[in-house]
């Protein structure tokens, strides 16, 4: 084997290496029942899901939305930011639904593009889309109240029985799962579930304080390295309401003593003022939570009664979350009514029945081919065979490797690929075939063959590629993921249906005298 | 040794106008449908408007299930249903793209027929406002595309190929758009999809036979226009045929086997591919043969 062709091969051992590594994951994900997937920890989970191949909407069933912002009766500043504060309200919202990778992001001047997979419980997700958000400024209750609350909860658990075998989660069913308790509880990311799961116990609303309530925070936070959520008890009744602040935005140097720190200052309305510093006074050295849509977004200290209704909220901000922050504020609720424009939901059924589809008919079509070419070209048409597989193989890979959607479309494209991943080696069968018939020897036909035919199957692939590229532009997600499919599948078959077959041939030619080519 | 199609010496150009007149005759069918129904029968994505698939606990006759749409006060709209295993789903166009409006269907189909409950498989709401959008920016792309093909061929070849080719592909396209039209399908954005994808497969057609023609043309000096491009047809035929198969071959697949989502984009491939087959034997050799005689006859040269 020459120098050339060890590097030949190298290359295609890596290629196909490096494609099972990509591959690994998508297989370990997708091959898990819903019950292994429970089981395993909450951040191992998402950075599988993540290097798994994604599924379009069409394919794991789900709602594409788009939604317009109506500004037309907004001022031409209001209107600015309008779409901005309509994005934040609603991902909010979304987040709250549990919806896994929700997928939020502004389209154009005032569109929003909403793609919630799983999710067709078409009703709510509207109700979802159309409410009101609810802003309200509520009192934490102080650290012993606190405490107090939580341990009443812990004794009503026990005496519940939940069968717990290690006897600190018997004695402090709920607070045992805390890894801070003072003005507010914490809890780790992966105790979430369990955690929730204790406080939607039948009859707890019961041992809760009727004036108190308990909300978790809206953001993860971090507590000695650890992330999680906070979990506070609050006063029920609200101190104030949203609609008395005037504007909200982030600031640098509002603490005094760490001018370098980011916050959000806001200003209320002239009600809200006098409601404000008869609030701040009654509570000076108490925390006042800012409270969103039934969860908590920050929950500042009073330092000392506000009279002229200018408040600021400092505390552990980054510029990015004292922006949200200075948005949730001012985008309680929606800014400027939403409309969908656009809907496309496919349900649960539709999207395994039409994988399954997709696969059989992309099977069922490369066995036909298989059974062509090994009929048509025998020897020769196994190489294009195995050149086929390691094709499909490279262009799954790839996909799952750049994070790309795969979608129904998609599977067609793979499909179609296979059918015409087999062109090139057709252009170059035929042209041995020929220089075979005109009495050339093995070697110097495989040679034509290769050299006279590559020019044709460069330019026959780009074309391909060039209306892909257009489709790319055009389409809709699905669609896109068919363009996708389709270049990554021909610019791998200039690799394998080139590269790879000759690389096979001269290993082949190497062995010695070849009379016949079985083709 | 298998061999289709090797050795053949059919005398393509000819018979070219046949070619000419068949192609000609598909184009104008094509033309006048598309004029006396103003358009082709866009879908939902085009039109604005929504598409509900439904499935029925039980199967139920079309008819029943229209008259109680229509007795439940739902004007012009258009129930499909599904075959083989699928009877008992049905799909619903309307033209009103109001939300809600799915569920006031399932509602209509509950009361009506105790018993029988509608699970929503699939909902498509259009705004007429993206409609329209969706409808732009499609003519966009398959223009672009087209003319993107015809920079790229025009630039490697001859304006003489170029041309040649790019009438062929012109051909495979709106004659597939045409029989689709006949078919009564919908031309949809996945429909849109096949017709571009068609565009590239059949250049790339294309580009073989014409690969070859130019390798004859430096090759066989002494033979005339039409005879060198006889021998070059001819040549490249078993490999026309067989990458056609082939692509053939997983798209029949996924005509028959890919669901009824994939299938007006599967059948389109179907067609093009056809189609192009046709066209790159019969009218795209052919043509380019024919502005080649003009050129050499505007240059004072025997015409071959």
């Amino acid at each position: 084997m020459s120098r050339n062709d060890q590097w030949k091969l190298a290359g295609v051992l890596a290629a196909t290496l490096l494609s099972f590594w990509y591959l690994y994951p998508s297989y370990r994900y997708y091959s898990m029942t819903p019950a292994q997937r429970a089981a395993l920890p909450a951040q191992e989970l998402k950075s599988l899901r993540n290097r798994a191949i994604h599924l379009g909407l069409d394919l794991q069933g789900g709602m594409h939305l788009v939604l317009e912002v109506d500004t037309s009766k907004l001022s031409a500043a209001e209107a600015a930011d309008a779409p901005a504060r309509a994005l934040e309200v609603i991902r909010r919202r979304i987040d709250q639904f549990g919806v896994t990778e929700p997928l939020i992001q502004l389209e154009g001047e005032n569109r929003i593009v909403l793609q919630l997979p799983g999710l067709t419980d078409r009703g709510t997700a509207m109700d979802l889309l159309g409410k009101t958000a609810k802003l309200e400024f509520k009192l934490v209750r102080t650290p012993e109240e606190t405490q107090s609350v939580f341990e009443r909860l812990d004794a009503f658990l026990a005496a519940q029985g939940t069968a717990q075998v290690d006897t600190a989660f018997r004695r402090a069913p709920l607070t045992s799962h805390f890894l801070e308790l003072s003005s507010y509880a914490f809890v780790r990311q992966e105790d979430l579930p369990v955690v929730e799961r204790l406080l939607a116990t039948p009859g707890i609303e019961n041992v809760i304080p009727s004036d108190s309530e308990i909300l978790g925070s809206s953001e993860d936070i971090a507590f000695q390295g650890v992330t999680g959520r906070a979990l506070y008890v609050l006063k029920k009744e609200p101190e104030m309401k949203g609609e008395m602040i005037a504007s909200a935005e982030a600031r640098l140097g509002l603490d005094q003593t760490n001018p370098g720190a980011w916050g959000v200052s806001m200003t209320m309305t002239p009600r809200g003022r006098s409601e404000f510093a008869r609030v701040t006074g009654n509570n000076v050295g108490r925390q006042l939570a800012i409270v969103l849509d039934g969860l908590v977004a920050s929950a500042p200290v009073i330092r000392e009664r506000i009279p002229s209704g200018d408040a600021s909220i400092t505390g552990n901000f980054d510029v990015e979350n004292a922006k949200v922050l200075g948005i949730v504020l001012r985008a309680g609720a929606l800014p400027a009514p939403v409309r969908i424009i656009e809907e496309r939901t496919v349900g649960p059924s539709l999207g395994s029945d039409s994988i399954k589809q997709g696969v059989t008919a992309g099977l069922v079509g490369a066995v036909l081919v298989v059974v062509f070419m090994s009929i048509y070209y025998q020897g020769s048409g196994l190489i294009a065979i195995a050149a086929l597989l390691l094709n499909v193989l490279y262009v799954i890979a790839t996909m799952a490797g750049l994070s790309a959607t795969l979608t129904l479309p998609g599977i067609a494209g793979i499909a179609l690929s296979i059918g015409m991943s087999v062109d090139a080696n057709v252009l170059i069968f035929e042209r041995i075939r020929e220089e075979l018939r005109n009495k050339k020897t093995v070697r110097q036909s495989v040679e034509l063959g290769y050299d006279r035919a590559f020019r044709t199957i460069l330019d026959s692939n780009l074309t391909v590629i060039l209306s892909c590229l257009f489709l790319f532009q055009f389409g809709t997600g699905p669609i896109k993921g068919f363009a996708v499919t389709m270049i990554v599948g021909l610019v791998a078959n200039m690799f394998t249906a080139v590269l790879f077959t000759r690389m096979i041939y001269d290993w082949i030619l190497s062995r010695g005298k070849v009379e016949r080519l079985s083709i | 040794m298998f061999q289709l199609m090797v050795g053949t010496n059919f005398p393509f150009m000819q018979y070219r106008r046949i070619a000419y007149v068949v192609s000609a005759l598909m184009a104008l069918a094509t033309t006048g449908w598309l004029v006396m129904n103003r358009g082709p029968r866009y879908s939902v994505d085009f039109t604005g408007g929504t598409l509900l698939q439904i499935r029925l606990s039980r199967e139920l006759p079309a008819d029943q299930l229209r008259d109680a749409l229509t007795d439940a006060g739902f004007q012009g709209l258009e129930l499909q249903q599904l075959t083989g295993e699928h009877r008992n789903e049905f799909i619903i166009r309307m033209k009103t793209t109001a939300p809600g409006e799915d569920t006031l269907v399932t509602k209509a189909i509950e009361q009506r027929f105790t018993g029988e409950s509608v699970e929503l498989r699939r909902v498509e709401n259009v705004g007429p406002k993206v409609g329209s959008e969706l409808r732009q920016k499609a003519i966009w792309a398959v223009l672009s595309s087209l003319g993107a093909i015809l920079l790229y061929v025009g630039v490697r070849y001859e304006f003489k190929f170029a041309l040649g080719a790019v009438v062929a592909l012109f051909h495979d396209v709106f004659v597939t758009l045409g029989i689709l039209c006949f078919a009564n399908r919908e031309v949809s954005l996945t429909v849109v999809a096949a017709l571009l994808t068609l565009a590239g497969f059949s250049i790339n057609d294309k580009i073989v036979v014409f690969d070859r023609i130019r390798e004859r043309h430096k090759s066989l000096r002494k033979e005339t226009h039409s005879r060198m491009m006889d021998i070059a047809v001819n040549e490249t035929l078993s490999r026309t045929i067989i990458t056609n198969i082939t692509v053939l071959l997983s798209s029949v697949a996924l005509l028959v086997w890919g669901g009824e989502v994939l299938r007006d984009f599967s059948l389109a491939i179907v067609l093009g591919m056809l189609l192009g087959t046709y066209s790159s034997v019969m009218l795209a050799s052919a043509l380019a043969l024919d502005i080649w005689i003009q050129i050499d006859r505007r240059k004072g040269v025997q015409a071959a």
